[in-house]
């Protein structure tokens, strides 16, 4: 009986469970001991010029190795110099792997050199013998800055009154598809309206911050690195710091969380790598809560305008989504607005479709990818805008979103924005959903709550959302398989876990083909020797393409197996079997030629079978589903209450129930933090005011409900298990289903729009100004 | 300073500075690296511990504190060669981890949860883990964990 589809509990869990897991702060290897404790010295201005750095008194302290700043870095390469002019990168085929999109006039250093544009910019690193002591050490670092005007916002960058790249002469670092912008269609509209709306700034925040290692040892750079990306964190290695890629090797140990912001390599860990080199001492990294939540990449932060038409009966004939992407000091990732723009329209066949953005540079944290990167700023737009279309005509937002699915006999379906949508079930999606929440019965006890005059009120938050996974899906998957003569399999993937179960995925993956039993798979990932071509994760890609990548490396061992039975057993290819339940080969119908895989692997001439494959996919996947939250609001004090999440998630075929739901649960809890608790906040010079976890409202179990999941799975031809992506589902459903219910709530008193998240300050002043 | 801690039955002496904390020591000088350290403000609990059997966030004490009790980590739950705790085993059979990372603070606050309340409703577990974060569960299967690990808890001895 075939394993997949099953729920097959993790085998990573026991050791985790146990003894813990080996994260790069827990190494106890002998290329690290003696390592020196670096600890970085941040600005604490969020634009300034530097006069001066004084570390005298630091290196007079006890146990103070080095102190070194960008006038140390004169062993790097000259960055590329462009002419002045925004770097013309392709963003909708960036996909999250794609580099940072700065350079030229835009240029990031690694230690910051003259300038610092975000308050936690690197300046200076101190290494020590202890940790404590570069704490003390790094307080001493006298840093003379002269401080400049600070642009906190998008809305305050695009006016370029303040430059923040003088020789880029503006703000904008990029301005997309916005000559597209025509009124016209909205003319012929009955309803049309115009609404700001902001998609915050978050941290992503997972609860391993950043750490690297880094050893120098003869000309080679070995690199410990809490990643998401092995192998992309070897090539920006490489490109910063001058090396080949056979100089440099990168291991990730176990990593805890990513969540996109520990996509390849950031700047920090770089510089952690550059100090190894330099010193020719291992140094050690790990960064507190505070840096982490000042200097680890944020995510979101769009500041949207929607506009939508059509007409009473439903039909919503025009829409345009107007995009200025914050992307902080640097551009490190505009194609987030691009993806944003991919996915304007959503799971609706709208007529006219208009959708552009700026990206522009601030005086803050640079924006990279966090889970969802641009999918959620794109639903969370349009799932608002139809609600505020339904509110305007007065139809129930279910009969609205029905009215306007892309049918399922369109499908591949070409959208406005040039995404070609593979399959899709939408309405069936929604249908589901619908009847696991009890909507009716929901509605009726709103009708009541409302008639009553309760304080608590009800609110029925509904979202219906198409993703895409695998954005780079040309880019491929490599898999190694090697069946040795013990008869075991070691799958070398390049493919990397924090957190997924891909120690258990992938081993089902063999299981299921070969007949190997799981606790006789192992599997190796993020170590650049051992794997030097692979992507690894982001994007949502694991399973569709490292996972069809290890299923490729399956099918061939098996047809050499065949191959080589067929030679040992006498017999014709044709004729040659392999029992799945046993893991053994024999001619069919005859049991006594059975031969195990060990005698298989051992007969081959170097005593193993392998198989070392790339799977490309020839494109991107589109999960979809749909989302109700209900929320209860307290109307005396604003506060919100999620009290149910319901979704329905299709990313095709569910290999292991329990991983995709861990997979769900996870992303849920995200979108509703957004949407209602989570946001990194400045004041006015650019001084960050969310920089603990004191300040920064994490979610916890405590604001939470369990969650009801109901399945749903609709296989795409893209590649043999017919997979699409799962982990970011979750944000993606999740943020604009429980931002929805929060306004469904207070939709009575006229209330039409809060933005993220609603908090019960913002909650209650709308209520106060509806009144 | 000298600081004499038992850490999971054993005996650990040596000479810290004065301000080390727990987390430190445990890591550092005992060399039990489960125990995680994942926020400077007493907020998440990745780092929590047992002190004579209570939980503790060991980035909040110091080793001094701890000096002359006992400290209980994850390695040390489960008593050797007896597998593992019914919490632990209720986190692997309810996928009430990911990544890992918050997990042995997760845990070792549950352990202490169930001892003060035997029997704890949904609400009760949720509320009980407000000082422990997770970013990768969405703490669904956490609190599965949590309720079923006290119903084997409060059965007999023999189904265990």
């Amino acid at each position: 009986m075939s394993i997949m589809g099953t729920r097959v509990i993790r085998t990573e869990d026991p050791r985790l469970l146990t003894a813990g897991g080996i994260y790069v702060d827990d190494l106890r290897i002998p290329e690290l001991s003696g390592a020196a404790r670096l600890t970085f010295v941040r600005s604490p201005v969020g634009h300034a010029r530097i006069v001066g750095i004084d570390s005298s008194a630091a290196l007079a302290e006890p146990g103070v190795l080095a102190v070194l700043t960008a006038k140390d870095m004169d062993d790097l390469p000259v960055p590329p110099r462009s002419e002045g002019e925004p770097a013309d990168v392709d963003e909708e085929n960036a996909g999250e792997g794609g580099q940072a999109a700065g350079g030229g006039v835009w240029h990031e250093p690694l230690l910051a050199a003259g300038r610092v544009r975000f308050v936690g910019e690197p300046v200076a690193v101190v290494l020590t013998e202890a940790a404590y002591q570069g704490e003390d050490a790094a307080d001493l670092v006298n840093v003379e800055y002269e401080q400049l005007p600070a642009v906190v916002g998008p809305l305050a960058a695009v006016r370029d009154e303040t430059l923040l790249f003088e020789a880029a002469g503006t703000n904008t670092f990029t301005e997309r598809h916005r000559d597209s912008f025509d009124d016209t269609p909205f003319g012929a509209c009955e309803v049309v309206i115009d609404q700001d709306v902001v998609n915050q700034r978050v941290a992503p925040m997972p609860i391993e911050a950043r750490a690297a290692a880094a050893a120098y040892l003869s000309g080679k750079l070995t690199v410990w690195l809490s990643s998401q990306n092995a192998q992309i964190a070897r090539d920006t290695i490489c490109d910063s710091l001058g090396m080949t890629p056979d100089r440099v090797r990168v291991v990730v140990p176990d990593v805890g969380g990513g969540f996109g912001a520990k996509i390849g390599i950031d700047r920090d860990p770089r510089i952690v790598a550059w100090a190894a080199r330099k010193t020719g001492r291992p140094v050690r990294w790990a960064e507190t809560r505070t840096e982490n939540l000042i200097a680890m990449t944020h995510g979101r932060a769009q500041h949207q305008h929607v506009k939508i038409g059509g007409d009473r009966d439903g039909t919503i004939k025009a829409y345009r989504l107007d995009v200025i992407q914050d992307v902080g000091a640097y551009p490190r990732a505009s194609f987030l607005a691009g993806l944003t723009r991919l996915m304007a329209s959503g799971v609706y066949d709208i007529p006219q479709v208009q959708a552009g953005y700026r990206a522009v540079v601030t005086s803050t944290t640079p924006i990279d990818a966090y889970r969802g990167a641009g999918r959620p700023e794109a639903t969370a737009a349009i799932e608002r805008a139809v609600d505020l279309f339904a509110a305007a005509i007065g139809m129930d937002p279910v009969e609205v979103r029905r009215k306007n699915f892309i049918a399922p006999d369109k499908f591949p379906y070409q959208t406005k924005t040039g995404a070609t949508y593979d399959s899709g079930r939408y309405a069936d999606a929604l249908d589901k959903v619908l009847a696991a929440a009890d909507y009716l019965g929901l509605r009726a006890e709103q009708r009541r709550r409302r008639e009553s005059g309760e304080v608590f009120q009800l609110g029925i938050g509904v979202s219906s959302y198409v993703e895409i996974t695998a954005g780079d899906a040309a880019a491929g998957e490599t898999a190694r398989l090697v069946v040795d003569g013990n008869g075991g399999a070691t799958v070398y993937t390049g493919s990397s876990p924090h957190g997924q179960g891909h120690q258990t995925a992938w081993a089902m993956l063999v299981q299921d083909e070969l007949g190997i039993p799981m606790d006789q798979v192992t599997i190796i990932h993020g170590d650049t020797d051992l794997i030097p071509d692979a992507i690894g994760t982001y994007g949502s890609r694991s399973l569709q393409l490292g996972g069809s990548a290890v299923h490729k490396a399956t099918v061939e061992v098996k047809d050499e197996a065949r191959r080589q039975v067929a030679q040992m057993l006498e017999a014709a290819e044709a004729d040659v079997v392999l029992d799945l339940g046993t893991g053994r080969w024999q001619v069919r119908g005859d049991p006594d030629t059975a031969l195990t895989w060990a005698q298989v692997a051992g007969h081959t001439a170097q005593g193993s079978l392998t198989a070392d494959v790339k799977f490309i996919s020839e494109r991107p996947t589109f999960p979809f589903g749909a989302h109700v939250a209900v929320v209860e609001v307290d109307t005396e004090t604003g506060k919100v209450r999620l009290v149910r999440h319901i979704t329905a998630d299709d990313a095709g075929p569910v290999l292991n129930p329990v991983l995709a739901e861990g997979q769900r649960h996870g992303g849920i809890a995200q979108g509703a933090a957004q949407a209602l608790f989570e946001e990194i906040l400045y004041d006015a010079d650019a001084n960050p005011l969310t920089s603990t976890l004191a300040d920064y409202a994490a979610i916890s179990a405590t604001e939470l409900p369990s969650f009801e999941l109901v399945s749903s799975e609709t296989p795409t031809d893209l590649n043999p298990l017919g997979v699409k992506g799962i982990g970011e589902a979750g944000t993606i459903g999740a943020t604009p289903a429980v931002q929805n219910a929060v306004v469904d709530a207070l939709a009575h008193l006229g209330i039409r729009h809060i933005d993220m998240p609603a908090t019960p300050e913002r909650v209650w002043a709308a209520i106060q100004e509806a009144k | 300073m000298r600081v004499d801690l038992t850490v999971n039955g054993k005996d650990i002496s040596a000479e810290v500075e004065d301000r080390t904390l727990l987390v430190h020591f445990l890591r550092e000088v005992a060399d039990l690296t489960a125990t995680n350290v994942g926020c400077d403000t007493t907020s998440c609990g990745a780092c929590t511990v047992l002190l004579d059997g209570e939980s503790v966030k060991s980035c909040t004490i110091l080793a001094a504190q701890a000096s002359g009790h006992e400290v209980t980590t994850i390695e040390g739950l489960a008593p050797e060669g007896a597998g593992m705790h019914p919490v632990q085993k209720a986190f692997h059979q309810e996928h009430g981890l990911q990544c890992g990372f918050c997990t042995p603070g997760m845990v070792m606050a549950i352990v202490s949860l169930l001892k003060e309340n035997p029997d704890p409703t949904e609400e009760q577990v949720r509320a009980g883990l407000e000082g422990n974060l997770c970013r990768c569960t969405g703490y669904h299967n956490i609190v599965r964990a949590a309720l079923a690990a006290a119903r084997t808890l409060a059965a007999p001895e023999v189904t265990r």
